[in-house]
C-alpha cells in the first residue's frame, strides 16, 4: 500500500489540485499533504470512511462516483486519482471518461488480474482466485470488472487514451512497463500504475 | 418572563437597510455567548437559530427554564466545545426572545410594533448580526454554524461576507425554499390569521392571543420534523391512557396526545406574529435566484472551508437540496465537505443526540482548528 502511495505521490507536480475518487479512510489524502504542497479532494461512498475523512479535517463529499463525477467542470483538477477502485464500477468505461474529463491528468490503479499467481489458481485448483490484493469470494466480491494490466493498456489504446506512464508494483519492487515488456511485466506485477491524458 | 432584563442585548443605532426597502435603526439585537474569546480572537463561532429557536442555544434558558436548544451539542467537550470555541448566538430580528421583532413595544404607542413590522429576509437576519463582530472586535470567526433556517443564515453569511469565517457548517436546510416548504409554512400562518384571537395581529397577548392557531401550526410543523418511520416506532396506533377507542374526538391516540402537548407549551414561549415574519423570510430565501439562478456565484469569492450534512429521513430538507448545494460549491472548486447521516429522527435529527453527527461535527471542528493554525491553510 505504502509503496502504491509513493508511486502514485511521484507522479503528481507541487502545488497542484487533486480529486481522490474512492479515497476510502483518506490515507491517500494524508499521505499527500504530508508530502507534497497540494490542495487534495475526495469522493467516498461508504458513510463511515466519509466521517472518518471528515473526522480528520479532510475535503470528502460522500458520493458514487457513477452518479457524482458529473458535478465537477472540466478539467477542474491537475490530478484525478482513482486507486484500485475502477473493477468495482458497473460502467468502468464511462468512469474512465469522466475521469479525463475532470482531470487534466488522471491516474489508475490495476490490481492485475494477470500475475502468476491468479492464474495458476485457475489453472491448478479450477476456483477463483483469493489473493492479497482481491480478498474476495467469488459470491461477494465488490468486484464486477476485474482486469489485467495488459486488457488496461489495450483498452487505453483502443480508446486513444494517451498513457505517459505505466509503473509495474511487485512487493516493494517498482519498474516501467513498455510496450516491449507488457507481456511479461503482466505476469508478475501485482498492481499496474498508469498515468493517463485525453 | 421576568428575567428578559437580564438578557445580554447590543443596540445597534447605525441604520440597516432592509430588503423591504425600510430601514431600520436604534434596534436591539439579544444575543448569548459561551466559552471565552481567547487573545488571539481566532477561536469564536457564530451559530445561528432555526425558525423557533432563540439566543439560548446551550445551558438553561432564562425565560423558559428549560435546556438550550442545542445542549446536545453546545458544551464543553461537546460537538461545539465551549471549553476552547467561544460560541455566539443571538435571536434573530424578527424573533421574540429580546430581540428587535413585531412583539417589541412602540414607544410611540405603548404598544407591540406587531404587522408594522417590516418584512424582514434571511438577508437582513444576517446583515444585524454581522454588528457582533464589530462588537466582540472580531476580524474573522472560526466558524459559523446551523442547521435548518440557521443553516439558510450559514449559506447568506458567507455569501455577504466571503472571508469573514474560515469554516462553514450548514447542517439540514436548503439554498432555496422549496414550494413543499412554503406550503407548510402557509398553512400555519393561516392557521394563526383564522384564529379570532389574532384580530389582525393586534392581540394583546393577555386577554386576546391567538393560541389556538399558533398551536395548530406548532403541530402541523411538527409533523414534518419528524420522520413517517420515528413516528410509527414511537407511537403506532398506540392509546392514550384508555383500553379502547372512545367514539369521539379526544386524543384517542397517543400521537394526537403528543401533538396537542408540542401545541400548548409552544404557544406559552412563542410569539404568533414572529411566527408569521419568520415563516416568511424562510419562504423569501432563494440564494440561488439573488444570484441570477447560479448558486455557484454565491460563495465565488469565498475561501471558506464547507462542511455540510444532511439526514437521510429528512423529507422537508432533503438530502438532495443538501447535495445541490455541494454541487456548487464543486462547481467553483471550492474547499467542501458533505456526509448525509442514517436516523430515523427526521429533520429534527439536527437537534436531537445523534452520536454520529456530533462526534463527526466535534473532530471536524478540533481538527480544522489545529490544522489552520499549524498548517496555516
Amino acid at each position: 500500500m505504502k509503496e502504491e502511495f509513493k508511486v502514485i505521490s511521484e507522479l503528481i507536480d507541487e502545488k497542484s489540485r487533486v480529486l481522490d475518487v474512492g479515497c476510502g479512510d483518506g490515507i491517500l489524502m494524508e499521505y499527500l499533504l504530508k508530502n507534497k504542497v497540494v490542495d487534495v479532494r475526495g469522493l467516498e461512498i461508504s458513510k463511515e470512511k466519509v466521517k472518518k475523512c471528515l473526522s480528520n479535517g479532510l475535503a470528502v463529499v460522500e458520493g458514487d462516483a457513477e452518479y457524482d463525477l458529473k458535478q465537477f467542470p472540466d478539467l477542474s483538477f491537475d490530478y484525478v486519482i482513482l486507486s484500485q477502485t475502477l473493477q468495482a464500477f458497473m460502467s468502468p468505461e464511462n468512469v474512465i471518461k469522466d475521469l479525463l474529463r475532470i482531470g487534466k491528468k488522471v491516474i489508475v490503479t490495476i490490481p492485475n488480474f494477470g500475475h502468476w499467481k491468479v492464474r495458476l489458481d485457475l489453472l491448478f485448483k479450477g476456483e477463483m482466485p483469493i489473493t492479497k490484493n482481491l480478498p474476495y469470494e467469488w459470491y461477494n466480491t465488490p468486484n464486477l470488472h476485474m482486469c489485467t494490466i495488459q486488457d488496461f493498456y489495450n483498452f487505453c489504446n483502443n480508446k486513444r487514451i494517451n498513457i505517459f506512464k505505466t509503473i509495474s508494483l511487485n512487493g516493494q519492487k517498482t519498474s516501467k512497463i513498455t510496450s516491449s515488456n507488457l507481456k511479461f511485466k503482466n505476469l508478475i506485477s501485482e498492481l499496474g500504475i498508469f498515468l493517463l491524458e485525453k | 418572563m421576568s428575567n428578559f432584563g437580564k438578557m445580554k442585548s447590543l443596540l445597534i443605532k447605525e441604520p440597516l437597510k432592509l430588503d423591504c426597502g425600510k430601514e431600520i435603526s436604534n434596534f436591539p439585537l439579544a444575543y448569548e455567548t459561551y466559552g471565552n474569546l481567547n487573545e488571539k480572537k481566532d477561536n469564536a463561532i457564530l451559530i445561528f437559530h432555526a425558525l423557533t429557536g432563540d439566543q439560548f442555544a446551550s445551558d438553561i434558558n432564562p425565560v423558559t427554564n428549560k435546556e438550550g436548544w442545542w445542549n446536545y451539542a453546545v458544551g464543553p467537550g461537546k460537538a461545539f466545545d465551549t471549553g476552547k470555541f467561544f460560541v455566539i448566538c443571538a435571536n434573530v430580528i424578527g424573533g421574540c426572545m429580546g430581540s428587535y421583532g413585531p412583539g417589541t413595544i412602540d414607544p410611540l404607542t405603548n404598544k407591540p410594533i406587531a404587522t408594522n413590522f417590516p418584512v424582514i429576509t434571511i438577508n437582513d437576519m444576517v446583515n444585524a448580526q454581522y454588528k457582533l463582530l464589530d462588537h466582540f472586535k472580531i476580524e474573522k470567526l472560526f466558524a459559523v454554524a446551523g442547521g435548518s433556517m440557521g443553516g439558510m443564515q450559514v449559506l447568506q453569511f458567507v455569501s455577504n461576507f466571503p472571508n469573514k469565517a474560515k469554516v462553514a457548517l450548514p447542517i439540514a436546510c436548503t439554498a432555496s425554499h422549496s414550494a413543499q416548504n412554503i406550503a407548510f409554512n402557509e398553512l400555519g400562518r393561516q392557521a394563526i390569521m383564522s384564529d379570532i384571537n389574532w384580530k389582525d395581529g393586534l392581540y394583546d397577548g393577555k386577554t386576546f392571543n391567538p393560541d389556538k392557531g399558533l398551536a395548530v401550526a406548532r403541530m402541523a410543523a411538527h409533523i414534518t420534523y419528524l420522520s413517517k418511520k420515528g413516528l410509527q416506532e414511537k407511537f403506532g396506533r398506540n392509546l392514550q391512557e384508555r383500553s379502547d377507542l372512545k367514539f369521539g374526538f379526544d386524543a384517542d391516540f397517543q400521537i394526537e396526545s403528543y401533538l396537542r402537548y408540542q401545541g400548548s407549551v409552544f404557544v406559552d414561549r412563542f410569539d404568533a406574529n414572529s411566527y408569521l415574519y419568520i415563516t416568511r423570510a424562510m419562504d423569501y430565501f432563494d440564494l440561488t435566484k439573488q444570484h441570477g439562478g447560479n448558486l455557484s456565484k454565491a460563495f465565488k469569492d469565498s475561501k471558506t472551508k464547507f462542511f455540510i450534512i444532511s439526514f437521510t429521513s429528512d423529507w422537508l430538507y432533503p438530502t438532495s437540496e443538501n447535495k445541490d448545494i455541494v454541487i456548487a460549491l464543486n462547481a467553483i472548486g471550492a474547499d467542501v465537505g458533505f456526509v448525509e447521516i442514517k436516523t430515523d429522527k427526521g429533520h429534527d435529527s439536527f437537534l436531537l443526540d445523534v452520536p454520529d453527527f456530533l462526534s463527526t461535527i466535534k473532530n471536524y471542528l478540533n481538527t480544522t482548528y489545529l490544522n489552520i493554525n499549524e498548517r496555516r491553510i
